[in-house]
């Protein structure tokens, strides 16, 4: 990745590379920007490559942007251009495919005190603090986004850099959305305003999305004013059912709000229940295909009106 | 409002411009009889409402929201309708995936020359969420209105 980099920089391809360095933290990865092909083997990859860079692409857009996706991510930037975000020749994908990340919550969990130190090694994820040394398996701390994906693999990479993987089956698609359809409807209410009620309104779930780019939220918006400061149940509620809405069609399931959310609200199962809808709906699954256009900006005649009286 | 004997259901609907409050009307006019628990707020188009104006109706203490358009094909904007029935159509089934009672918002086709079938929808609709009763959830309280201490992680 790094030798790509560099030789995108030298010949002057892109002026920005976007990619993932070391964090300051164990367990982190933080995104990275070069611009010089000195400062390519700053650029790292592991388990906990978690961002959806993606979404600097907004703050970088009038320059040439070499960037660096997995398979989520990839698809992000189709659906981005869908939209007419940026110009097609813009952007130059640096595909990796995605080992699945780790969620460091989850390892953090499992850990006998504060980790200090961390590497990987293989399959496993050695952590060390003060009195205690642990491996753990890294199969065991993957985001639970991540174990449902379909598309690990970033297809529509302009460059690829290591060896495909191998896609796992349908079986493993919406696991959360479908367990929460099955629970009667006052345990969904009861589930959602619970943990909406956690909410502080960081908003960092709508920063960690790329495809929030308005440039003015309905949160912010003053006239009309749809919704109050404050952290009224109420008003949690009604952002969380509209920052989920407004993925509709456009929600490549990367996961990157709930990863975000200090709170750990859980956000991915309502995108994952849009995705279904879409896919049931109008046979459509965001950033998948670089010409179709996102559902709710198109019609179909034929569409089902069975609810409509 | 909580006195169930006294409840009487609040019902939103927003009617396009061009056949569903034409349609009311018409319903008015040739003296159908319906229910007096709508509000009309008349739009454009169907494709007009955003969903947003409809949680905004249930947090404001409103229990049955019905958005009305007219029937495919009819749009005065040609495709209007087609827009607004994606939109519905997802959004209703997230509502209710959420948690909201099926039946709280409603759809309907009413052209402006079916005054008789508005009548029929609205009876329906105000049957439906009188049965359903008053709206709870993402409901806007009173008491909500003060400070509120932070929440514990």
């Amino acid at each position: 990745m790094r030798e790509k980099a560099e030789e995108l920089l030298a010949k002057k391809a892109v002026d920005l590379i976007i990619g993932f360095g070391e964090g300051s933290l164990p367990l982190r990865a933080t995104p990275l920007f070069i611009r010089t092909p000195e400062e390519a083997d700053q650029l790292i990859w592991n388990s906990f490559c978690d961002n959806n860079l993606a979404t600097y692409l907004h703050k970088f857009n009038r320059f040439k942007i070499g960037i660096v996706v997995k398979g989520c991510d990839a698809r992000s930037v189709t659906a981005l251009a869908l939209e007419k975000r940026f110009q097609p020749d813009q952007v130059v994908l640096i595909g990796v495919p995605c080992q699945r990340m780790v969620d460091r919550r989850k390892v953090k969990k499992a850990a006998k005190g504060e980790i200090l130190r961390s590497r990987e090694e293989g399959e496993l994820i050695i952590i060390e603090g003060d009195g205690f040394k642990s491996s753990l398996k890294r199969d065991d701390f993957l985001y639970t986004s991540c174990k449902a994906c379909l598309h690990r693999n970033p297809v529509q990479a302009n460059i690829l850099v290591g060896e495909p993987v191998q896609e796992s089956g349908l079986a493993e698609a919406y696991p959360d959305a479908r367990e929460f359809e099955n629970m009667a409807p006052e345990e969904r209410w009861r589930f959602f305003e619970k943990e909406t009620r956690r909410c502080i309104r960081c908003y960092a779930c709508r920063e960690a999305c790329p495809m929030c780019y308005c440039a003015e939220c309905f949160v912010d918006s003053s006239i009309p004013k749809w919704i109050e400061k404050g952290l009224s149940p109420s008003d949690l509620q009604f952002y969380h059912v509209v920052r989920a809405y407004h993925q509709t069609g456009r929600c490549t399931a990367c996961g990157a709000c709930e990863r975000a959310c200090p709170m750990e609200i859980p956000l991915v199962y309502l995108t994952q229940k849009l995705n279904q809808e879409v896919s049931e709906l109008f046979d459509f699954e965001a950033g998948a295909d670089s010409k179709r256009l996102p559902p709710l900006s198109t019609y179909d005649v034929e569409d089902k009106q069975e609810f409509i009286k | 409002m909580e006195n169930t004997k006294s409840w009487e259901p609040k019902i939103l609907a927003f009617l396009c411009n061009w056949c569903s409050y034409a349609g009311a009307d018409l319903a008015g006019t040739s003296r159908n009889q319906y229910p007096p628990n709508i509000r009309v707020i008349r739009v454009p188009c169907s494709g007009r409402v955003n969903p947003l104006f409809i949680l905004k109706a249930l947090q404001g203490g409103i229990d049955g929201v019905l958005v009305s358009g007219c029937h495919p094909g009819d749009c005065h904007y040609l495709t209007g309708n087609y827009i607004g029935r994606r939109k519905s159509a997802t959004f209703k089934r997230f509502l209710e995936y959420l948690g909201i009672e099926e039946g709280r918002v409603q759809f309907s086709w009413v052209s402006a020359a079916e005054g008789v079938k508005f009548s029929q929808v609205i009876t329906e609709v105000t049957n439906d969420i009188r049965k359903l009763g008053p709206a709870k959830r993402l409901v806007k309280k009173s008491e909500e209105l003060g400070v509120r201490s932070f929440p514990d992680p």
